[in-house]
């Protein structure tokens, strides 16, 4: 067995699990204040409540996001040594700052937020929502520049010894790619939150219980889901598509299937890379739209792969071109549903509109693939690189560490990860079940 | 700059001994000492707002280590691979035993998790115990900064040993030992009536096997590492943690028996302090030895990482410390005092 897939597979299986828990607490934290807010503002307690309910959804999702994230930085060591060893002096940092600054600050209000709302006045519980989502914000940022660095290398040098160190920290920090990859990614975690208010909001009002509560979830998250679902087309994910264009014009060229050269470049809406012919099968497509949305102008040249070398195309190029344009496809769909849906609330007819209502009802997974799809695609772009440009993916991984050794682990992992999956499903529907609690709640979670 | 980031790194491990190490404790003592579904919920409560703030601080060491000591965190984090993967396994099933336990009103199911939950805190024990063993013994590097261990060889500490051997074994029971008495001692801090009765009277049993178990675990780092007196005979000032260790454990003992449970517990944290402290000055400079000869030893400058990194590194990390230190205070004071499951103690 290759080694070098296996560790590839553990940490892709392992991230992926991961991410399905922070980009659900981190869109929810920000929903949570504006719930918060509202309550205090137009002193309706049903936003508070409707901030409990969230907030027991919210724990749950949090220790699954603190227990699976463990397993992340640790890999770091374990399966990707040889790239802890060289790049440890930068990447090394935004890791440890994420637990010095997010994690304490995030655990600590994560407390006040679920234990002291009897204690705390009004505003000082707002505090305690409002400390929550900076923290799990700063969390995300401190991420994305760690990402952002393997992405595009800014602001090191390399030591004699050969390991790579931060020569501005600031520029560290301030890594454009960093800043456009958090806008983009933290729209996404937005996506996700509105559509799972939505849904649960959408079923309430569909089954006609706690549909005083549905229509609070409805509103919040239709206004919060169109916005976020078009900033996540313009400007950040076309932001973010012009600089990888710039930057890394290999990926682009396989996220697009562009074999070849060519003015006027079409984009593919959907087919199926032919990696023996080097063309798309069953393609549909449109003219001269991927010039023109890389350059401004239909009939700019856009590279194609046949101007890099066989060694620097991503591999696997088909997952690439699938994980991308299912990103694309989702995305379309959720700014389309959402403006329909935030047409008929500004109209008032949103609540009996059914046609609409089941839809969103049924959506709320659709973010998470999406956030997960855009995520291969940047992950399988940067692909031959581990950090890009530098070092060769097939340089950074645990020689030591065999491949059956590896996949021992990931099975080790694929099991415990089914338990809590089945777990977490189980809690959360009795959470939706039993409803937002009228008056204070009494079942306290243990989670600080 | 090596000196300061050593101790930077040691200070946040010992944090986390101390602070996880009592939650560990409650976890590893969770079925012996409640007699009924109050009393195991009242323990439960007892680190509830605590028990993940304190878990933060591996993180946030972890993290430090890595980015101080690059060559160290890799060579050492894949070469104890597998005990590293059974740790998150086990800190999974812990984070998730303790948070489902409470949603789940089920009586098979909380049997269930409590079982996980004793069982996922008591061999996490042992692992912490027997991973400060493996790095005091050293382990067999090879020239290019790496090494494999098994889990176990033949349980010798030779050249090739594997993360289990008898004197791992020892630490990782030292350990369980320590842990579990400080986890009586904070119950006894926490509670009331006949649980803190029970928790003292546990806590004083545990403790003549701690001392018996101390005492072993000296003789056994000299046969395991014949050079660990060393820094200790060139500053023989040193030769006070010992006998700092030894009047910790005496005055746990005196003050539980006059019930004064906060000094008691003040000396469990010495304790654990100044065993790790005693064990990272037997180390130093050293950060992994390696039993294949000490020319491939990993030390402080071998794995120290640029020196801007470690400058800018020293700034924010005075920061953040700071201001970890305040939401510490902040959520302890808010939920000081006795625990209830009733209004009062906690706020909910």
């Amino acid at each position: 067995m290759d080694a070098m897939l296996l560790h590839r597979i553990h940490f892709a299986f392992t991230v992926i699990y991961h991410y399905l828990f922070p980009q659900l607490t981190m869109g929810l934290a920000l929903l949570i204040v504006v719930l918060k807010t509202i309550a205090i503002r137009h002193k309706d307690e049903r936003y508070n409540q409707a901030a409990r309910f969230w907030g027991k959804i919210f724990a749950i999702n949090f220790l699954l996001g603190v227990v699976t994230g463990i397993p992340m930085e640790f890999q770091f060591g374990t399966n990707w040594s040889q790239f802890a060893r060289t790049t440890g002096g930068v990447i090394g940092q935004p890791l440890a700052m994420e637990g010095v600054f997010s994690f304490f600050l995030e655990s600590a209000s994560l407390g006040l937020f679920l234990f002291g709302e009897k204690r705390l006045s009004p505003w000082k519980h707002w505090g305690a929502a409002f400390l929550v989502f900076v923290g799990s914000w700063i969390s995300g940022f401190f991420i994305i520049v760690t990402n952002a660095w393997m992405q595009h290398p800014v602001a090191y040098a390399v030591l004699p010894n050969g390991a790579y160190e931060v020569t501005s920290f600031w520029g560290l920090l301030t890594n454009p790619w960093g800043l456009l990859q958090y806008a983009h990614n933290m729209s996404g975690a937005v996506v996700t939150a509105a559509f799972v208010m939505c849904s649960v909001g959408a079923f309430y009002v569909l089954e006609n219980r706690f549909s005083e509560h549905g229509k609070i979830f409805l509103k919040v998250g239709v206004v919060a889901g169109v916005i976020s679902c078009l900033a996540q087309i313009f400007p950040t994910g076309d932001l973010h598509g012009r600089y990888l264009a710039k930057h890394q014009p290999a990926a682009v060229a396989a996220m697009e299937g562009l074999y070849r050269t060519q003015k006027g470049a079409p984009i593919v809406l959907i087919g199926q890379p032919n990696e023996e012919n080097q063309s798309i099968d069953n393609p549909i497509v449109v003219n001269d739209v991927l010039s023109f949305l890389i350059y401004g102008t239909t009939q700019a040249e856009v590279k194609g792969l046949d101007q890099f070398p066989r060694d620097q195309w991503p591999a696997p190029l088909p997952l690439l071109f699938y994980s991308y344009h299912i990103m694309a496809g989702l995305g379309t769909y959720f700014a389309l549903i959402m403006l329909i849906a935030a047409f008929l609330l500004w109209r008032g007819q949103l609540f009996q509109a059914r046609w609409v209502l089941w839809p969103l009802l049924l959506s709320f997974p659709l973010p998470y693939i999406a956030n997960t799809a855009g995520w291969m695609t940047a992950e399988l772009g940067r692909q031959p690189w581990i950090v890009y440009g530098l070092i060769r993916t097939s340089e950074g991984y645990s020689k030591y560490v065999s491949a059956s050794t590896s996949l021992f682990t990931l099975l080790g992992f694929m099991g415990i990860y089914t338990v809590t999956s089945i777990l977490f499903i189980v809690l959360v529907y009795r959470i939706i079940d039993k409803g937002p609690a009228t008056g204070m709640s009494k079942s306290v979670p243990t989670l600080a | 700059m090596g000196f300061i980031w050593f101790w930077l790194v040691a200070i946040m491990l010992v944090a986390y001994v101390v602070l996880d190490g009592f939650d560990l404790g409650v976890g590893i003592l969770h079925p012996f000492l409640a007699r009924n579904e109050q009393e195991k919920q009242l323990m439960l409560r007892s680190i509830g707002p605590v028990w993940d703030g304190n878990e933060v601080w591996l993180l946030a060491g972890g993290g430090t280590l890595y980015f101080a000591f690059p060559l160290l965190y890799a060579s050492a984090f894949s070469g104890f691979y597998l005990a590293l993967m059974i740790v998150l396994w086990l800190l999974i099933m812990r984070g998730a035993s303790i948070e489902l336990r409470m949603q789940i009103n089920i009586g098979v199911w909380k049997s269930f998790f409590d079982g996980m939950f004793f069982f996922s805190s008591a061999v996490l024990a042992i692992f912490y115990g027997a991973a400060l063993a493996n790095v005091i013994r050293g382990v067999p590097l090879h020239e290019d900064g790496y090494f494999f261990l098994p889990l176990w060889t033949n349980w010798q500490i030779g050249s090739q040993p594997g993360i289990l051997d008898w004197y791992t074994v020892i630490g990782g029971v030292v350990a369980l030992i320590a842990l579990a008495e400080h986890g009586a001692l904070y119950l006894a801090v926490k509670t009331e009536a006949q649980l803190q009765e029970r928790s003292r009277n546990l806590a004083r049993r545990l403790w003549v096997l701690l001392f018996v178990v101390t005492l072993v675990s000296l003789p056994a780092t000299m046969i395991a590492r014949a050079d660990s007196l060393a820094n200790y005979k060139a500053y023989p000032i040193a030769f006070l943690i010992p006998a700092v260790v030894v009047l910790a454990l005496l005055g746990m003992i005196q003050f539980s028996r006059k019930g004064a449970d906060h000094k008691a517990f003040a000396c469990s944290c010495a304790y654990l302090t100044v065993m790790l402290v005693g064990a990272a000055l037997g180390l130093y400079p050293r950060l992994l030895p390696s039993t294949t000869g000490s020319q491939y030893d990993i030390t402080i400058a071998k794995a120290l990482s640029g020196p801007h990194t470690l400058h800018v590194g020293l700034v924010w990390w005075a920061f953040g410390m700071c201001l970890a230190l305040v939401y510490f205070v902040v959520v302890y004071r808010m939920f000081r005092g006795k625990v209830s499951l009733e209004g009062g103690g906690y706020g909910h």
